[in-house]
């Protein structure tokens, strides 16, 4: 098994990318993992139906960090759709670890963080149309 | 004197897991062969519903469970009156809760417990509020122990209930708890004391203490899980109605009306978990030959070794008494190390801690943080354990460059 604390995991947890406040992200979701106490917020911009940008603010653990940090370089120029189909399989992709199963949510919970996020916007955006 | 090393070979774990370093003792011991015997003697020779079938081997099986409370009352200086079998300590803590509290706790009446309560000694008393019953809690000193100048002040003649824990399953702390019951009485308030973490590792004794109520679980102590104690003042118990109602618990039932039956039995409906409290007795007879003067010495030991050792680690905080009246539980936190991560850490390394909030919520937001890394020791576990969990503290600080 690949050590969970792999220099490019431990890399990516103390200097974390695109890691702040998006102002003016039309999408923006809070996940927590009570687990460890992670807690994340991701905020994502679309731009004809691709995240332009996106960056993520928040704090916990290394695997769930540097997940969060490596999905915010992973989302940009993706479709809505293509990171609603993402899996965990995916986050450990790029995470390029084996991650042991007690420890599965904290990789998971900046990828619930998007996905929620979206189910958001985009639930929000149907009610506006029905109105 | 105490050979870490013999004990261990009465633990098959560590035969099936020949570099575990098991530091979660606090969460839950492992069980010596003697239990393991005695559960598969009982399941192979004898077993049969208790109190019920006139036939020999039911006879026996009740013998055998009857024995066992006799021993775990003498354990802890009961009664076999006052020793009630329940699920485990948060069950016990409940059936107070709904066999007294609730319909002896009124509007305006005050309980005292303390911000180091695990959650199954917090959360079933805030059920009160609803009927307007007010919690107080006692806050601690510095070094982590329970500020009693505090505690003296909280309690008063509105207090109906003091309920605190012997020993912090984060903090190691142990309360002074005959002192503490002493407080409840001299207001004329009743007192439970959580024993869960403290009855495994030293002597406990129901009398000296003079608390109301005790709580307690098998799981902690070598026991299989699902076996706990409820320990309660006989005269208390008298006159109380019990908690949960069914069967095995009655002298008559008509359509009507129920009359219970002697004490401990009153409370305790339904088939028992007979098979495991039967494997308890021989736990606590395990315990009883080592003799808990010498548990609590090795223990004292252990930690005193471990907590010399872990203040040498530059950036490593402990959280609760670094000398004095403490148990065999260290929580602390490595730099900025988050402690699951060290919990994986370690446990890449075969060492097996515990990580996160610990069930105390409350005290951790006290605290101030999100979480600590807890290592927990027990009878089987060695100094050379220690030095290697010491190493790979200073090989995570690498790791993680702290």
């Amino acid at each position: 098994m690949t050590s969970m604390y792999a220099e490019e995991i431990l890399d990516h947890y103390r200097n974390p990318r695109n890691f702040g406040e998006l102002k003016d992200a039309q999408i923006k979701y809070k996940e927590s993992n009570p687990l460890c106490g992670d807690e994340y917020e991701f905020y994502l911009k679309v731009n004809n139906g691709l995240v332009s940008d996106a960056k993520f603010f928040g704090d916990g653990c290394a695997i769930s960090k540097a997940s969060a940090s490596m999905l915010s370089e992973h989302v940009k120029n993706k479709t809505l759709d293509d990171l609603k189909k993402m899996k965990l399989d995916d986050v450990l992709k790029l995470l390029g670890i084996e991650v042991s199963a007690a420890r599965t949510k904290c990789a998971l919970v900046a990828l619930l963080a998007i996905q929620k996020g979206i189910q958001k916007f985009e639930g929000g955006k149907n009610d506006g149309s029905q109105r | 004197m105490f050979d870490g090393k013999k004990i261990r070979e009465d633990f098959p774990i560590f035969n099936s897991n020949k570099d575990l370093i098991y530091f979660d003792n606090a969460a839950t011991t492992q069980k010596p062969k003697q239990v393991l015997d005695a559960l598969q003697e009982f399941y192979s020779q004898c077993n049969a519903n208790v109190h019920r079938g006139i036939y020999k081997i039911a006879v026996e099986a009740t013998d055998e469970y009857e024995e066992a409370r006799e021993k775990v009352s003498q354990f802890i200086n009961s009664k076999i009156e006052e020793l009630i079998w329940t699920r485990g300590a948060t069950e016990a803590i409940n059936q107070i809760l709904y066999a007294w509290a609730l319909w002896n706790l009124k509007k305006d009446d005050e309980i005292v417990t303390t911000i180091m309560e695990h959650h199954s000694n917090l959360v079933p008393w805030q059920l009160l509020q609803k009927n307007g019953v007010k919690i107080r809690y006692v806050n601690l000193n510095g070094d982590g122990t329970l500020n009693m100048k505090e505690l003296e002040n909280s309690v008063s003649k509105k207090t109906k209930f003091v309920t605190v824990t012997q020993m912090s399953n984060v903090l190691g702390t142990i309360n002074p708890v005959e002192e503490i019951v002493k407080i409840a009485h001299d207001n004329g308030a009743l007192c439970l004391i959580d024993a869960a973490q403290s009855v495994p590792h030293m002597e406990v004794d129901v009398k000296k203490i003079n608390c109301d109520f005790l709580v307690f679980s098998a799981h902690k102590m070598l026991g299989p899980t699902g076996v706990g104690g409820l320990y309660a003042k006989q005269e208390i118990l008298e006159k109380l109605d019990p908690a949960l109602r069914g069967s095995e618990q009655i002298k008559s039932v008509s359509l009507f009306e129920t009359e219970w039956t002697d004490l401990p039995w009153k409370f305790e409906p339904g088939t028992p978990n007979f098979a495991d409290i039967v494997a308890f007795g021989y736990a606590v007879d395990y315990l009883k030959k080592l003799g808990m003067k010498n548990v609590r010495e090795h223990e004292r030991d252990l930690t005193k070794y471990a907590l010399e050792k872990l203040q040498q680690i530059s950036k490593l905080k402990i959280f609760g008494p670094l000398n004095g009246t403490r148990g065999g539980v260290i929580s602390f936190q490595l730099a900025d190390i988050h402690a699951h991560d060290m919990a994986s850490f370690l446990d890449d390394n075969n060492i097996a801690v515990r990580s996160g909030h610990h069930c105390a919520m409350p005290l951790m937001k006290y605290l101030g943080i999100s979480g600590t890394t807890r290592a927990s020791f027990y009878i089987y576990n060695m100094k050379e354990e220690i030095d290697k969990f010491i190493e790979t503290l200073e090989k995570a600080k690498q790791v993680f460059k702290v």
